[in-house]
């Protein structure tokens, strides 16, 4: 319980070696001993998303994990992404359209996003709010952020049609 | 104002080329939230800090008997642990009333509690460790051994002879009373064709800010002086606060405010455990952090509405309404809060209820009564929500019971648009409105007929839809009238200073705070259209109470309309010194110049003369070169406050469109309309976006969120999974149109519109389930409407 356990993990795509107590959670590792204050912490049992990032690609609450689960493992967070530049065109249609006001959700609510953007090259408005309806926002009433998703997706699908053959 | 005004309305200053009043131009530095790069409170560390857990009572009226902190001091990382007694050597109580809500009594309240604790989450110790898992596990063994006292729960009994008083030293559970008798009440009722009553609940919910209540307290003992890193709406109150009852002077005391993630009237109060923050830093010499946790937040953030309100009205067979009529009674926890008191919601539901309407009669009495629940006080849209649909469900009420349109009923008795100025029977003073150009274009927009035809051919198939429709007043730009007159120190002016620097860019600081309203952007909207320069030189600089100018902050709706003037006007000035400055060396005169795109120009044909970033050169560093004479003055400030109006008012009607499903009792909205008149718009989008959430957190009261209390007291779904907030799958798409009349009190004409949503989204959606379930015989007049509520109505359950 109070033995440090190794880990060794990629993070955003660097090597991270730590020593953590087995009961710290994966939200709790990536801002207090990471810095990566980017993954927010808002109900910490699971409910308003706002610590989603990804886990060898897929999307998870990182309040729900443990940092030792992800030994081994290769977690992306919002820095990560925002760098890499994978979400830049979704990032400025939240930033056109006004889809986010405190910012406190934002950060999870890109990674939802782009997990759904990934996954349908088109997706419809009721399938955005599906989709990102594990993600708590508390100021926009949610408009803004469909809009600003459904907007990336079309920009995405003309681009990729563009650049077929 | 009728609608051919829907565009703002010509402004010397900021009806000019380039000018972004009007545009919908996107917020700056967003790209810090959008990577993940902000700074909340909940992410700040500074060295040595610690951080502090709260023992908190389990219990919601109880005595301490003891309290043992030994075994918790002698675990792991624990730095103190200390109980009220020890911490009122540093920190003074506190009493929530003010003098203008005459009668209003509440008991000091303290940081942490002693001898007895009074509602279930108050804090009664404090425990400090390096860090907050050390001091969580510490908590579990302070021992506190209590006496239970009965709970006073239910505000109908709250004022019965027999229930326990919670405050002895107040005599009894009321805490505040106000009637008003305006007309001729008596006679009106007496006189009208139909009188119609109901009793409305309005269930207790909170804010759910999605970042918690943080704070880090720094004192400095060196520098006796204590900075806090709080994210709250009002730097300047809190400052005020903290000095006060830590026997500090103001300027001992720094309050800054980084980004907030999520205020809407949580974060403008001031906490016990805030202040206990602050005082343990005092008390340890070094800095404490405090961030609640889901639990904390629900059992200690403060709760809203919670009202039970008796109506009536009195209407003739031709649509007149005659007379309003109400008592309403509200439960606000053991205290009034700190230091605006839990009276404001109460009094403004006794201003605000039959606002739109031009009857003159209207009687109403409030009692606002102590309860051993949560805190309860001010949150968005405060009273609101509550007198608006008190309001709109008697009207339609009414309507149904002399067989009128909603519509109709509406438009025969909303105040006349060429009827201003004028006031209402509770002495509210209506500067310019616009009901019924808004109430054109919202059926417009909904195409009301084409909506009616549609419910009444799915009836037939047994969908039973509704519309409800909601008009509301709103009270934004509050003078020194809503606090400063009660003896509050809470500014009712704000400030603004912008200064050109020396690469001709613009540094502005304005008292007003973000919470991501747009706060930054409408600053930087309205000092680069009348500076002539562009956006993205204008930095603005906002929550310290280091680096701005002497204000109020971000609530009642009052950013845009009062620290938009200030910074309207400080720009000005700024201006007129630049154009000095140029004529100076251009050899010309002011009159002869302008500024735009960043370069002093000729007023003329517009032809460049010198850039800014030239004269900024000049000035700073070759002053050797101008005139003799000549003392550039680069920097200005103003200060604004409306004093003509103690509110400018605005208004607005609100629509739903849903469906109810008789068999399961959900309610499955489709969509709702807005039309809102707030004045002149300084960036539409912002506007739009400010009244969508508005909507939806009103939607969250109408149909899911409430505190559930047992009878001993009990939160009993504190947790994000058992209380019910909007997500994204159940909310509509929300058109927003406007109205534009601008409040001729200041050059910029805004009103407030971040509470306009929520003020009518309730009342709509009530009107709306009502309208849907007509043809059961069934009349719900409580929120949320849950489906039990739905099936119990329809007597399937």
């Amino acid at each position: 319980m109070t033995t440090p356990h190794p880990i060794s993990l990629e993070v955003n795509g660097e090597r991270v070696e730590a020593h953590v107590l087995p009961r710290i959670n994966l939200a709790d590792f990536l801002r207090e001993h990471l810095k990566l204050t980017g993954t927010h912490v808002g109900c910490e049992h699971g409910v308003c998303g706002a610590c989603t990032v990804r886990v060898n690609g897929e999307i998870v609450r990182s309040c729900l994990m443990l940092a030792v689960q992800v030994n081994g493992a290769s977690v992306e967070t919002i820095e990560g992404l925002s760098d890499s530049g994978e979400i830049s065109d979704l990032q400025a249609a939240f930033r056109e359209r006004n889809a986010l006001q405190c910012g406190y959700c934002t950060p999870a609510m890109l990674i939802s996003a782009q997990d759904l953007l990934k996954a349908k090259s088109e997706p419809g408005r009721e399938q955005i709010r599906e989709h990102l309806s594990g993600n708590y926002c508390r100021c926009t009433g949610y408009q803004a952020i469909v809009d600003a998703v459904e907007a990336t997706a079309r920009a995405r699908k003309s681009r990729d049609k563009s650049r077929a053959p | 104002m009728n609608e051919q005004a829907a565009t703002p309305q010509t402004l010397s200053e900021l009806d000019r080329p380039n000018s972004y009043i009007g545009k919908s131009v996107p917020r700056p530095n967003l790209d810090r939230l959008l990577q993940g790069r902000g700074l909340y409170v909940s992410d700040m560390e500074l060295p040595r800090m610690v951080h502090v857990v709260f023992v908190r009572s389990p219990h919601a009226h109880a005595k301490i008997v003891s309290i043992d902190t030994q075994p918790a001091r002698k675990m792991p990382g624990v730095v103190a642990v200390v109980t009220g007694e020890e911490l009122a050597a540093v920190i003074t109580p506190w009493v929530g009333v003010l003098s203008h809500l005459k009668g209003l009594k509440s008991a000091p309240q303290r940081a942490i509690a002693i001898e007895k604790v009074c509602w279930q989450g108050e804090a009664v110790a404090a425990v400090v460790a390096t860090s907050r898992a050390a001091a969580e596990d510490a908590v579990e063994f302070v021992a506190v051994e209590y006496q239970e006292l009965e709970a006073v729960t239910d505000m109908r009994a709250a004022l019965d002879s027999a229930t326990p008083v919670i405050h002895a030293s107040l005599g009894d559970n009321l805490a505040f009373e106000r009637t008003l008798d305006a007309g001729t009440v008596d006679a009106a009722f007496a006189g009208s064709d139909e009188v119609v009553e109901a009793e409305f609940v309005f269930a207790r919910h909170t804010g759910v800010t999605l970042e918690p209540r943080a704070v880090v307290a720094d004192w400095n003992a060196a520098e006796a002086r204590l900075t806090i890193y709080q994210g709250t709406q009002a730097p300047h109150m809190v400052q005020n606060i903290a000095a006060l009852h830590l026997g500090l002077e103001e300027a001992q005391v720094r309050v800054v405010c980084k980004d907030v993630g999520g205020s809407f009237g949580i974060k403008v109060h001031i906490y016990a455990d805030e202040m206990a923050t602050y005082a343990l830093s005092k008390h340890l010499r070094r800095p404490v952090k405090f961030v609640a946790d889901r639990i904390e937040s629900f059992n200690t953030d403060i709760h809203a509405r919670d009202h039970r309100c008796w109506g009536r009205i009195g209407v003739q067979r031709d649509g007149t309404i005659t007379a309003f009529e109400i008592d309403d009674l509200t439960g606000i926890g053991p205290y009034s809060m700190y230091p605006r008191t839990s009276a404001i919601e109460a009094n403004q539901v006794v201003n605000l209820v039959g606002g739109p309407y031009t009857t003159k009669n209207y009687r109403a009495r409030a009692r606002v009564v102590f309860q051993n629940k949560n805190v309860m006080c001010q949150y968005r849209a405060v009273g609101h929500p509550i007198a608006c649909s008190v309001t709109e469900e008697l009207v339609d009420l009414a309507a149904a019971k002399i067989g009128m349109d909603p519509v109709a009923i509406r438009r025969r008795n909303l105040i006349a648009d060429d009827a201003y100025p004028c006031a209402s029977p509770s002495g509210l003073r209506f500067e310019l409105l616009s009901h019924h150009a808004a109430l054109n274009k919202l059926l417009q927009m909904m195409n009301y007929d084409a909506l009616r035809v549609e419910q009444a051919a799915l009836r037939k198939q047994n969908i039973h839809r509704g519309i409800g429709i909601a008009s509301f007043i709103e009270v934004t730009n509050p003078s020194a009238a809503f606090y400063g007159v009660g003896g509050a120190k809470i500014s009712s002016q704000d400030g603004v200073a912008v200064r050109l620097d020396a690469q001709g860019a613009v540094i502005c600081q304005t008292s007003i705070t973000e919470q991501g309203q747009g706060s930054e952007s409408l600053t930087a909207q309205i000092v680069g259209s009348v500076l002539g320069v562009s956006m993205e030189k204008v930095r603005v600089i906002l929550g310290d109470t280091d680096q701005t100018p002497y204000g109020g902050g971000t609530w009642a709706s009052r950013g845009a309309g009062i620290g938009g003037e200030a910074a309207l006007q400080a720009a000005k000035v700024l201006r007129r010194n630049i154009l000095e400055v140029a004529a100076a060396i251009l050899q010309s005169t002011p009159a002869e110049l302008d500024i735009a795109n960043d370069a002093v120009v000729n007023a003329s044909d517009r032809t460049p003369r010198i850039e800014l970033r030239e004269l900024a050169r000049v000035v700073y560093f070759r002053p050797d070169t101008l005139p003799p004479g000549i003392q550039p003055e680069l920097m200005a400030t103003r200060h604004y406050v409306p004093r003509q109006y103690p509110f400018a008012f605005t208004n607005g009607v609100q629509a739903s469109w849903l469906e109810v499903d008789t068999d399961t009792g959900f309610v499955k909205l489709l969509k709702h309309w807005v039309v809102e008149d707030c004045g002149t718009i300084i960036n539409p989008q912002l506007v739009d976006e400010q009244v969508r959430g508005g909507v939806v957190q009103g939607l969250g009261a109408a149909l899911f969120e409430k505190c559930i209390y047992d009878e001993r007291g009990q939160l009993t779904n504190a947790n994000m999974a058992d209380y019910l907030v909007p997500m994204s799958g159940e909310m509509p798409d929300i058109d927003v149109g406007h109205v534009v009349s601008p409040t001729a009190e200041s050059e910029l004409g805004a009103k407030g519109a971040g509470e306009a949503g929520t003020a009518g989204a309730a009342a709509a959606v009530a009107n709306a389930v009502n309208d849907a379930l007509r043809p059961f015989g069934a009349v719900i007049t409580e929120i949320p409407l849950t489906p039990q509520l739905i099936l119990t109505a329809l007597k399937r359950i």
